[in-house]
């Protein structure tokens, strides 16, 4: 079994002519973690995960794979793997041949292949097929037979390119879970690119979020839930998104506040990270999930029901709090009519506060 | 008029306006006019000389007969022998295989290297090749001439086996490419990352996968090397004249007596293949003209 | 530095790069060159300057074939489209038995141009062709004797290619018509607008570019006339149906006199850039143009 290794990347940058795709990115992937770069489309995620692979050369820096600087070896010789988007499966070979390929072209003897593919093939529940040609599998058995073909490799890291992308919400979920079991079996450093945030805080250790090219944070699913670094993360990740209300800091005798027409508190307990100024100008986050109905409290502010929207698990109210707008999540069962007034408090330890000029965290 | 009231019986009736049978009648008889010059080749050529002098070209044969088609391919008189056109027929097949495979082959690796290969000098190399597509061949016929000469190929089967794929490189690597061009890129990067290289990937995977498009280069070059008269008479040599040449020799050079029922049947002969080709091939035969335009 | 070696790409790119430059530069400028030198039967290196271009201008053949090329040139490729547009129209309108129609039209093109040539030639011959079908069948002044007389023949040379070539662009045309968004008949039957004027001033400006592809594929093998001018008339009567590439090829080996084939050669060559490079460009500058190349 090949070593789990260690992905590290010093200063790299990719450039197509005058473009800067990657832009001088240092990363450190541990062994056996599992890694999402989570982003929009054109944030360089996908061309770093080619950089990593070897299928896009870098124009500076430096990749290493374990205690070896891979930077310009071939993709066959990094020891990794890799399942792509649209399962890119040789139609003209069957499942067997699919995923035995890389074996043959490595030139290993054929009782090792045959054992590799029997086993990977178990792992996956594809025995079955392994007669078949891709055009007779459905979208969700593709995908499992270019995992497999990943999976026989034996590699020591494997990089996910948005695999889950072109299939039904369904198989998505079903995959999804099928991924995170494969990654507790082997134990393998995985990196993966999405730019669907649960397959993110699903299956991840930790989250890369990257956005024009550059990492914007990368910690736990926890962290960057709870506590955003800035205000394009906040809204990035987590369904429905986050609520930005807008103010002003002052700083008085009582230490420092929150001022806006509608809502004033204090911030003497909030965690600043460095000390504030008075009259900046901020957006106080908060998640719609995070708003506490709070009917029997004194310090309960009070919100106007607009509308509601049933989401099956969850209702989603639209509310205003005085002029501004305020989307809370609350049980299916919760009987609203529009133009009622709810009581809620907002728990401090659940707020984020950003610059309203660069959304940089306070 | 209520729709209510009225039960529709039985079927539709067919649309039969004058307009459509006029249609139909006028397209027939452009097709009998297409068919014409087939149909009067065919009866010229089972017909006896006689006949041909008395009557005229679309009169029936009154007694047919294959001694015309006989004396075409065993004994016409192609210049000084008189073998037939089966010499020519042959010969036609010795080009013909070779080229065919040649010239794909060729332009099946080009048309890869060059969808694999975005550099500024693949670009250059493939506008040299479209451009030459377009220009006539007499600009290029004597130097080639003199290069195999000096080579020791001309009037030789490997020499117009070169020529066949020099000049079918344009089309065969435009009908390649654009194939392969079209491939997803995932193929590729999965195929790097199992450790295929540039050979094996073509090998392996990409071949397999071109089976259509090599369909569309056969049927294409078949017709377009058969068909071939010009590099034949410059190229192949006395005793390797293809058999459009012959035909051209049985008709244009017979001192005297001209039997025209011979020379249709040896006209038809030569035809026969790239019809057989023709009709075999079906819809292919159109995908070959849209994918890769014409060949003389 | 890159990832992988270059090189087996290099090696497979070789023989295309070798033709390239030794068959398709390299031979087009030693005609070129030639055009310039006194060579006769063999190639010499003595530059004359444009003397073979002012041989050639004053060459009573040479005039012959470029007057009757042109004429040749838009005939062919009116009447072929024409009849190509008019048949591909017809066969549009859902006709049935349309695989058979399409097969009729189009197997002439699967013919040699040698073949082509020989049955035109049989079928338009003055003494056993048209004329005595003519005759016979009781049109006692019916005349068809095209192929003998100068002034005519190069009409025969029209007809064998039209009918040569009509299938190509049926074929051609049927794509293109078969792309015409269909809501198009539906609107214009609303609008009551007679067939005729939908087929003139709407889908014949639709098809520009499968137009442009035919005339751009026609144009190209006019100037290769060579086979069909061989098989049907031998350039004859006498020169009254020379064409310039038969000029070429009869002045390179038959009458040895390498200049002045080069010098007509190179004139073709100019010719064919100056008509097909334009239309090249428009259809390749057009947004979303369907092309054939």
């Amino acid at each position: 079994m090949n070593d789990r290794s260690n992905v590290s990347l010093r200063g790299v940058e990719v450039a197509y002519g005058p473009i800067r795709v990657l832009d001088r990115l240092d990363l450190e992937v541990e062994q056996s973690e599992f890694l999402v770069l989570l982003g929009p489309s054109g944030c360089g995620k996908s061309t770093l995960l080619n950089a990593i692979a070897g299928l896009t050369e870098v124009d500076d820096g430096e990749i290493w794979i374990g205690d070896r600087n891979v930077t310009w070896l071939e993709p066959k010789d990094r020891g990794i793997a890799m399942v792509f988007q649209s399962y890119a499966l040789y139609p003209r070979m069957n499942v067997r041949g699919n995923m035995s390929f890389g074996l043959k072209v490595a030139r290993m003897p054929r009782a090792d292949i045959e054992r590799r593919v029997r086993t990977a093939a178990e792992i996956l529940q594809i025995t079955d097929l392994l007669d078949r040609r891709p055009a007779q599998l459905s979208g969700g058995q593709r995908q499992r037979v270019a995992i497999g073909r990943a999976l026989v490799r034996d590699a020591g890291v494997f990089l996910f390119d948005e695999p889950l992308s072109n299939l039904d919400a369904q198989l998505r979920a079903e995959l999804r879970v099928e991924i995170k079991r494969l990654h507790q079996r082997l134990g393998a450093t995985m990196i993966y690119v999405t730019h669907d945030q649960i397959e993110a805080l699903t299956l991840a250790d930790r989250i890369a979020v990257m956005k024009d090219r550059k990492f914007q944070q990368i910690g736990t699913p926890q962290e960057v839930y709870l506590r955003p670094v800035n205000r394009f993360v906040a809204t990035f990740v987590g369904s429905p998104a986050m609520n930005f209300l807008p103010g002003q800091i002052v700083v008085g005798s009582d230490g420092p506040a929150f001022h806006s027409p509608a809502l004033n508190f204090s911030l003497a307990t909030y965690p600043f990270a460095s000390t504030p100024t008075d009259a900046t100008q901020v957006e106080l986050g908060i998640r719609p999930e995070h708003v506490v109905l709070a009917p029997d409290s004194a310090n309960a502010r009070e919100v106007c029901v607009e509308m509601t929207e049933p989401m099956g698990s969850d209702l989603l109210a639209w509310t205003r709090l005085g002029e501004l707008p305020l989307s809370i999540r609350l049980p299916a069962e919760t009987k609203l009519a529009p133009g009622e007034r709810l009581p809620i408090l907002l728990p401090e330890h659940r707020l984020s506060l950003f610059d309203a000029a660069n959304g940089a965290r306070l | 008029m209520s729709a209510g009231n009225i039960v529709p019986r039985g079927r539709r009736p067919k649309r039969l306006t004058p307009e459509r049978v006029g249609l139909h009648a006028f397209l027939i008889i452009c097709a009998l006019f297409f068919l014409t010059p087939l149909y009067v080749m065919l009866v010229t050529s089972l017909k006896g000389m006689p006949e041909i002098r008395q009557g005229h070209l679309l009169a029936l044969p009154s007694a047919p007969g294959l001694a015309a088609w006989g004396k075409a391919w065993f004994a016409a008189c192609t210049g000084l022998s008189c073998n037939g056109i089966r010499v020519g027929f042959v010969n036609s097949l010795r080009i013909l295989i070779p080229s065919v495979i040649v010239s794909i082959a060729i332009g099946a690796v080009t048309g890869y290297a060059l969808s694999f290969w975005r550099s500024r000098g693949a670009v250059l190399l493939f506008g040299i090749l479209i451009a030459v597509a377009f220009i006539p061949y007499q600009v290029f016929i004597y130097p080639l001439v003199r290069i195999f000469s000096h080579l020791g190929i001309n009037n030789s089967v490997p020499g117009i086996v070169v020529i066949h794929t020099i000049f079918g490189l344009p089309t065969m690597t435009l009908i390649f490419r654009n194939h392969f061009a079209g491939l997803p890129e995932e193929l590729f990067k999965a195929a790097r990352v199992d450790g295929a290289g540039f050979w094996r990937i073509f090998g392996a995977i990409m071949l397999p996968m071109a089976l259509p498009i090599i369909v569309v280069a056969v049927i294409l070059q078949v017709t377009g090397i058969w068909n071939d008269f010009i590099f034949g008479l410059v190229f192949a040599g006395r005793e390797n004249l293809p058999m459009t040449v012959q035909l051209n020799n049985i008709v244009n050079s017979t001192q005297g007596e001209r039997e025209y029922n011979v020379e249709m049947a040896a006209t038809l002969l030569t035809a026969t293949v790239p019809l057989v080709v023709y009709f075999v091939s079906g819809r292919w035969f159109v995908r070959g003209i849209a994918a890769g335009g014409v060949k003389g | 530095m890159r990832i992988g070696s270059r090189l087996p790409a290099h090696l497979a790119l070789a023989p295309a790069v070798l033709i390239a430059l030794v068959a398709y530069c390299g031979a087009m400028g030693w005609t070129i060159w030639m055009s310039f030198t006194n060579s006769r039967m063999l190639p010499s290196s003595v530059f004359v300057g444009l003397r073979q271009y002012s041989s050639l201008i004053a060459n009573e053949r040479w005039q012959v074939s470029v007057s009757n090329i042109a004429i040749f040139g838009c005939l062919f490729i009116i009447a072929t489209l024409v009849v190509g547009f008019v048949l591909a129209a017809l066969i549009d309108q859902r006709v049935r038995g349309e695989n058979l129609l399409r097969s009729v039209f189009l197997y002439p093109f699967s013919m040699s141009f040698i073949v082509t040539g020989l049955a035109w030639r049989w079928m338009l011959d003055p003494t056993f062709g048209i004329e005595k079908v003519g005759r016979d069948l009781g049109l006692s002044a019916f005349h068809f004797d095209w192929l003998v007389r100068p002034e005519r023949v190069i009409y025969t040379l029209v007809i064998a290619a039209v009918w040569h070539a009509s299938g190509l662009v049926m074929a051609i045309m049927l794509a293109g018509l078969r792309g015409v968004d269909p809501e198009i008949w539906k609107a214009t039957r609303v609008d009551g607008i007679p067939s005729w004027r939908v087929y003139a001033f709407i889908i014949v400006p639709l098809l520009r570019g499968s137009f442009a592809t035919a005339v751009v594929l026609l144009a190209t093998s006019v100037m290769r006339l060579y086979d069909l001018s061989v098989a049907m008339t031998n350039g004859g009567p006498g020169i009254a149906s020379e064409v310039p590439a038969k000029f070429v090829m009869d002045h390179l080996f038959d009458r040895g006199n390498v200049g002045l084939a080069a010098a007509a050669a190179t004139t073709m060559l100019i010719t064919v850039v100056a008509v097909v490079a334009p239309l090249l460009y428009w259809q390749h500058s057009r947004p979303g143009a369907r092309q054939i190349a």
